[in-house]
């Protein structure tokens, strides 16, 4: 019973990684490389680590996999968002289909509101 | 049934490895390359875990974790080189 849910899940997480790494090869962007990447490898790790702890079944083996899980969940957005921030400022070219770049310098206002 | 497929997995993780060697060799700029080594990393402790689960040796996690720990670092040691300097 274990060893079929420790192939269903293993085959999932695998599955997902390799979902990132086509999306890092065939988005055409920094910004959705970068997304495609983190959010597909997290789940992915998330599984695998799952299936090794469904696997091992021992107590430290299942705190070593929930702590590697934490600390993932909590990393990477963290580095997703440093480099997209990184790159934005360095002057990164958008993709030329982007439709909604929010942190440009906005568009002055058609009416400016009146001061109070 | 279990080594087989472990095998399986490990060769789809190889996969990936080698499809995001791909990006990170090609990439036109530095921020692409550094999401590349971000995934590599990522990947790496996928590999580890699956390792470790199909071996049963228990000593092969923290290995992961200090690699996931080292990579997250870097990251973030890359982004701020990125955004003082030059993309190339």
């Amino acid at each position: 019973m274990t060893d079929i849910v420790t192939a269903v899940v293993w085959l999932a997480g695998s599955g997902f990684a390799l979902l990132a790494a086509v999306g890092v090869l065939r988005m055409p962007d920094v910004f959705t490389r970068m997304q495609a990447s983190t959010k597909a490898s997290t789940l992915g790790l998330a599984c695998l680590l799952i299936g090794t702890a469904i696997q091992l079944g021992d107590f430290a083996a299942c705190i070593r996999a929930a702590s590697i899980g934490a600390f993932v969940l909590l990393t990477t957005p963290v580095s997703g968002l440093v480099i997209a921030r990184a790159s934005y400022f360095a002057g990164v070219p958008l993709w030329k289909g982007t439709v909604l770049d929010e942190r440009r310098a906005p568009a002055p206002a058609v009416s400016p509101r009146p001061s109070a | 049934m279990l080594p087989i497929v472990s095998q399986v997995t490990l060769a789809t993780l190889g996969l990936a490895l080698l499809i995001v060697m791909v990006r990170l060799i090609k990439g036109p700029t530095l921020p692409d390359r550094i999401v590349a080594m971000d995934l590599l990393g990522m990947l790496v402790v996928g590999l580890i875990v699956v390792l470790a689960g199909w071996s049963g040796v228990r000593a092969t996690l923290d290995a992961a974790i200090v690699i996931a720990l080292v990579g997250f670092l870097g990251t973030v040691a890359y982004a701020t080189y990125v955004e003082r300097g030059d993309t190339r």
